[in-house]
């Protein structure tokens, strides 16, 4: 694992020195002397940067950096294929909740579940697309720092966000154009993964406190929980003030399209 | 014992995808029909038999879904759903009601989390408690779906067919998620991290201390952006380049630099196509033109997050 291979290289590296040693008087040739660490390993991160340049398949390029990884790194075909097997198989549960909401998402999209929300919106006259999105942002942000997970793309963006950010966008503007139905969908994931992301470290309980705390542990350096959670507050709050001025931007940009779109269509009138 | 895993799920997905695969190759106007259907199929078998399978089989599976998916084989078939017309009268028929199956999702996911595990009776539990929330949702999606068809009286093959419509439109990304998974872990395995760390530490006269903090902090978002997951990159970079430097070598607060650090590495999951369950499951999902429209939402936020953490981790690190 990287983890306790991380580990064990710091140590080993650090070991017997002083702490308060500066870096650079230790040989720089030490890291290429540590058994099995040469820089072809990087192999790997050059074929994702050469397939994504040369625009391939991205599943082709995952699986082709991770047979070249394994390859020179002294792992046989077959070997590579059992660990990857065994990581998609332990994997499973990041695709899982996506599948199981699906069916429930579709069918009631079936009966009207967006055409309702765009109708939810239109009672509220302050609603904005940008507006919308910004309190969806502040919601899951909170809810997340409070260790709720509610929320998410399948469950909760595409039935639900989007369509009233769309809803509130058609009250302002009348017909948005394809361009501008693209910028609101792409704005609502957006709303949802900066809520999701900077929300959730200020819950001692979730994921990335515990990651952050074993690793710790592993190291014999004490580091609470509270204090880490704490300072992942500062950056909650720009995370938000940011959204803010996206969304904002957002409603300008939209009134912008719209007041064009208009132009185009009355001529005399712009 | 509990009567509720989260293998009873993977294999009612499993099914779900099968039905998926099934639907497909009935549909005989379809172009890459029976390519399509193999795909959708594969997965269905890697998600039903996925607890019983060798690993190195469940290899194989992926690397025929991925020939399947790169050679262009796998397309979507024609699921016919209903009018904007229908709709609105249907939405109109049933009102906010629509609205109760798609919020009990969330409802079950918070209960479910509080109290699941603490059901049980006679030395058996409702729910396995290892990955109570993933489970939880689960649970939530088959509430809700039940809920749905009453509320609809819609037969259960018309929620599979629009399931396997969206699921469709999401196509071979679905299983991209899983897949940088597991590049992640082979990289870890490979040793990758240690040699970027190794690299950077050389090349960057980190023996200033703010030089320290942006080695650390660029790191995090660069090999987060190269892995897809601020997680995998926190392990490699706060081993090998914050904990000697800035907490040993120049006497930082571990708790401010794996804060802030993490934050910064999830600066760089804004930023990324590799974080294909943030910012290309979406795309498919809410079916945009632009595949980088996502991240080109995300990119004015996450580089000046990262400008933001950077800064806070110079001024507050070394002095609180």
């Amino acid at each position: 694992m990287a983890w306790q291979e991380a580990c064990d290289w710091v140590r080993g590296a650090r070991g017997g020195q002083s702490p308060s040693k500066m870096p650079r008087d230790y040989p720089e040739i030490e890291y290429f002397k540590i058994p099995g660490q040469p820089v072809i390993k990087l192999i790997g991160i050059f074929v994702i940067a050469a397939g994504f340049a040369l625009r391939l398949n991205t599943l082709l390029v995952v699986l082709a950096s991770g047979i070249a990884t394994g390859l020179v790194s002294g792992m046989s075909f077959n070997a590579i294929m059992e660990e990857f097997g065994r990581l998609f198989l332990a994997n499973r549960y990041m695709t899982l909740p996506v599948v199981m909401m699906l069916p429930v998402v579709g069918l009631l999209e079936r009966y009207g579940l967006r055409e309702r929300a765009e109708a939810l919106i239109r009672r509220s006259a302050a609603a904005t697309a940008g507006r919308v999105l910004l309190l969806y942002t502040g919601v899951r942000q909170v809810s997340i720092a409070l260790g709720i997970n509610i929320g998410g793309h399948a469950g909760a963006v595409r039935p639900l966000l989007a369509p009233l950010a769309e809803g509130a966008a058609r009250v302002c503007h009348g017909n948005l154009s394809k361009a501008m139905v693209e910028r609101i969908r792409a704005h609502a994931a957006a709303a949802e993964n900066v809520g999701n992301f900077f929300g959730e470290d200020i819950f001692i309980a979730v994921g990335s406190i515990l990651l952050m705390k074993g690793f710790f542990d592993s190291l014999k350096i004490e580091v609470s929980s509270w204090s880490m959670a704490l300072w992942g507050i500062p950056t909650a709050v720009a995370a938000f003030a940011l959204m803010a001025w996206r969304t904002h931007a957002l409603d300008r940009h939209l009134a912008r399209d719209a007041a064009r779109a208009a132009g185009a269509a009355n001529p005399e009138s712009a | 014992m509990s009567l509720l895993s989260l293998n009873s799920f993977y294999v009612l997905g499993g099914a779900f995808m099968l039905a998926t695969a099934v639907r497909v190759a009935s549909d005989k106007g379809h172009a890459r029909r029976w390519s399509s259907a193999l795909f959708w199929g594969l997965l269905g078998v890697s998600f039903v038999f996925g607890g019983s399978m060798p690993p190195a089989a469940a290899g194989y599976l992926v690397l025929g879904m991925t020939i399947l998916a790169a050679s262009g084989r796998v397309g979507l078939s024609r699921e016919r759903s209903t009018g904007r017309e229908e709709r609105l009268e249907s939405a109109e028929r049933l009102g906010d009601r629509l609205f109760w199956p798609a919020l009990m999702i969330p409802t079950t996911a918070i209960v479910g989390s509080l109290f699941f595990a603490r059901i049980r009776w006679h030395g058996v539990s409702l729910v396995d408690s290892t990955n109570l929330s993933v489970t939880s949702v689960c649970i939530g999606a088959v509430l809700a779906l039940g809920v749905g068809l009453r509320l609809t009286r819609a037969p259960v093959r018309e929620a599979v067919g629009e399931g396997s419509r969206l699921v469709q439109a999401v196509g071979w990304a679905l299983i991209l998620p899983q897949a940088l998974a597991a590049l992640g872990g082979l990289f870890a395995r490979a040793g990758v991290g240690t040699v970027v760390a190794g690299l950077v530490e050389r090349a960057l006269p980190t023996q200033h201390p703010f030089v320290a903090v942006a080695a650390y902090c660029l790191g995090m978002m660069l090999f987060t952006i190269c892995l897809g997951n601020a997680f995998a990159a926190f392990a490699v970079i706060t081993g090998g380049i914050g904990v000697p430097l800035i907490v040993h070598a120049h006497g930082g607060n571990p708790a401010i630099m794996a804060a802030v650090g993490m934050l910064s590495g999830f600066c760089g999951t804004l930023l990324t196509p590799m974080a294909a369950n943030f910012n290309l499951v979406p795309v498919m999902l809410l079916e945009l033109q632009d595949k980088n429209a996502v991240i080109r939402a995300q990119l004015p936020i996450g580089l000046t997050l990262f400008a933001f953490n950077l800064l806070l981790m110079e001024f507050c690190v070394y002095r609180f």
